[in-house]
């Protein structure tokens, strides 16, 4: 980020990265709310961090972690009500936590027992995992359309990157959204990097600074700062609505992993960078603000490790006792009802059918 | 045809309230060839809308109002035009229903007005059909007449999964007389148009009608062809072309699309997997050659002819 970018684009901000307050900390969370984010943020690191060992043990197949993702993850998930729908792409399992979407189904996806979205879409209005980046931000839009010719009181958030930004479907999404004014959030998580291509090299201006040549807001937030995600998560929720249309939220964070468990980051960054960002802990910062405030104590802190790691192990022990899905489901899917040629196909291949 | 179309579409609109029908240009003007002329008018703008020239935007909001709940038919201008909407057309239109699980269904028809012969800018007569057919998770049909188009169309919207319905430009203004019927053979189903025991003469949209013109002529000559419309591109009808060439021993496959990977490819196959032994000649191909579309000067050398129907008939028979 330029100095004269930053300048043109202010950041929303309420806590500083020492905890210490910089914006007004009323958010509209109470006290048992603001500890949920807490618990909801350990939960989330202890399961990516387990995801990341199961992968090196061989039980998942490539994971793409989101370490250090957490707050703008968990604080625009957190903002939505169960009517709204989340299009994520493939790095969102913080926000599939929130939402409440089954994990050890999420995880077959990474297990490589099944694509897209193992876990059923509707249940908890999660739209299946989406890797061809920028795709799932039309779908969106296109529920927010078919949300608001039925008069629903809903909103539809997209979960995409900095690089995903540069796609053409990002692009048109956003049009379609301002032309048909649909409640629908454009959700940016500027992780800083595209797997090796930085964010200086993927675009010349701030992402959220594109909004207004659409016609609708935009507004960049301190991606580490989950009260600040939740406030401008929940001023763009309740703008959709209430008729306001779409808003592009572009939250600045940092992906502390690598891109995935095949990428080696050390080729193109430098330790300092991610040691710097690491010092921005979104966490961190939550906790240091808890306790100072006498919001929470080192007991529920502790508490909150202990839960996470006994509800990780639950989701370990289920998720290594998966084998393959049923062959048949080869066939299964592709039709409502199989054609007769693929009927053929399934007895020359499964003898059965 | 574009009548028949456009009944097609009032009538879906009429009968389901879930219907959508949009896409660029489609709304006061009625798009481009008037398939969807009127239908804003009667259903108003929320059921039939114009989007900004956008064709994967058109397509990816295919997949979120399915989501919704809703039966999204939108139109590609033309078949040129539709490439764009390809990412999402097999990334996600195809795939959606196996990548749920079966949880979500894809209730989506992309109607392209496609093929070649009437004397377009480029990009304006392409022939996209192997795109889509070889997309496991769609459906693909093109119509020849306009009687079976309503009857196709219909079923398209009416189908629980991604219909790409291709509609011959050259054959819009077609006009037929007949009742407009809703049930029919089905998608899945070819149609056998002309009996015949010398030869098969298989294609599907425009070209259908440059086989029946060969087939009268060949009568004349004393080769009498079945002529079969295949109607549906995926499913194919392979008991159809089983049937066909047990009855006459040959058979030539006849499109305008370029011949290598085209439709005639998987024909043939389908028929030496399924009718081998009947075979008393090598099956011919009446095809575009391997080339770009051509100006229109050129186009009637490029599309398949009556004359080079006849020939490769001609020459199947004397095998």
């Amino acid at each position: 980020m330029s100095t004269s970018d930053a300048a043109a684009m202010p950041t929303v901000q309420v806590l500083a990265p020492d905890g210490t307050l910089t914006g007004d900390p009323d958010v509209g969370l109470d006290a048992e709310a603001l500890r949920e984010l807490l618990r909801l943020m350990v939960r989330a690191r202890r399961l990516d961090r387990e995801c990341m060992a199961l992968q090196r043990q061989g039980e998942l197949t490539v994971y793409p972690p989101f370490e250090g993702q957490e707050a703008a993850q968990v604080g625009s998930a957190f903002a939505l009500g169960p009517e709204d729908f989340v299009f994520p792409s493939f790095r969102e399992l913080a926000a599939a936590v929130v939402r409440g979407v089954d994990v050890v189904e999420y995880l077959q996806y990474h297990r490589g027992t099944w694509h897209g979205g193992p876990y059923d879409p509707f249940a908890n209005r999660f739209a299946p995992i989406c890797v061809p980046v920028a795709t799932q931000v039309v779908h969106a839009v296109g529920w927010a359309l078919g949300a608001k010719l039925d008069g629903r009181t809903a909103c539809a958030l997209a979960y995409f990157g900095d690089g995903s930004a540069s796609e053409g479907d990002f692009h048109e999404a956003a049009n379609l959204a301002a032309v048909f004014e649909v409640p629908a959030i454009l959700f940016c998580q500027n992780n800083g990097w595209a797997i090796s291509v930085p964010t200086s090299a993927q675009t010349a201006a701030a992402i959220a600074a594109r909004a207004p040549g659409y016609g609708f807001p935009g507004v960049r937030v301190d991606g580490n700062d989950v009260l600040a995600v939740y406030r401008v998560t929940r001023e763009a929720v309740e703008r959709a609505r209430s008729g306001g249309g779409p808003t592009l939220i572009e939250a600045l964070t940092y992906r502390i992993g690598p891109h995935s468990t095949a990428d080696d980051d050390s080729r193109y960054r430098s330790t300092a960078e991610v040691d710097a960002w690491r010092a921005r802990d979104p966490i961190d910062r939550l906790r240091r603000y808890l306790l100072a405030r006498d919001i929470a104590d080192e007991e529920l802190v502790r508490r909150s490790v202990e839960e996470a790691d006994a509800w990780v192990a639950r989701i370990r022990a289920d998720l290594v006792a998966l084998g393959p899905p049923p062959e048949g489901e080869l066939f299964e899917h592709a039709f409502a009802a199989p054609p007769a040629d693929l009927a053929e196909q399934r007895r020359d291949l499964l003898g059965d059918g | 045809m574009v009548g028949a179309l456009n009944a097609a579409l009032r009538d879906a609109l009429a009968g389901d309230p879930r219907v959508l029908v949009f896409g660029e240009d489609v709304g006061a003007l009625g798009g481009v060839f008037r398939v969807t002329a009127g239908l804003q008018e009667e259903f108003g703008d929320d059921r039939v809308f114009d989007t900004p020239t956008a064709e994967a935007g058109i397509a990816g909001m295919c997949v979120g109002l399915a989501l919704a709940g809703w039966r999204p038919v939108a139109e590609m201008q033309f078949d040129g035009f539709s490439y764009p909407a390809l990412d999402q057309v097999i990334g996600h239109v195809a795939k959606y229903r196996t990548r749920t699980r079966g949880r979500v269904g894809m209730p989506i028809v992309i109607r392209i007005p496609s093929f070649g012969g009437i004397k377009g800018k480029e990009h304006h007569g392409e022939s996209p059909e192997t795109y889509y057919v070889h997309t496991a998770g769609l459906k693909v049909v093109a119509p020849s007449t306009p009687l079976d188009a309503y009857t196709l169309l219909t079923a398209a919207i009416a189908d629980p999964d991604p219909v790409i319905v291709l509609e011959p430009k050259s054959r819009y203004w077609m006009k037929e007389e007949g009742e407009l019927a809703r049930e029919g053979p089905g998608i899945g189903r070819a149609r056998t148009l002309r009996e015949g025991d010398a030869c098969a003469l298989i294609s599907y949209g425009a070209m259908v009608h440059r086989c029946l013109e060969a087939a009268a002529s060949l009568a004349d000559e004393g080769i009498e062809c079945r002529v079969i419309d295949l109607r549906s591109l995926v499913p194919l009808d392979s008991e159809a072309l089983g049937d066909a060439v047990r009855a006459t021993g040959r058979a030539v496959v006849v499109h305008e699309a370029p011949r290598t990977l085209g439709m005639g490819a998987e024909v043939v196959a389908r028929i030496m997997e399924v009718a081998f032994d009947h075979l008393e000649a090598p099956i011919a191909r009446v095809t575009a050659p391997d080339v770009p579309y051509p100006p229109a000067s050129l186009e009637q050398r490029y599309l398949p002819s009556v004359e080079r129907i006849r020939e490769a008939v001609r020459r199947v028979v004397a095998y």
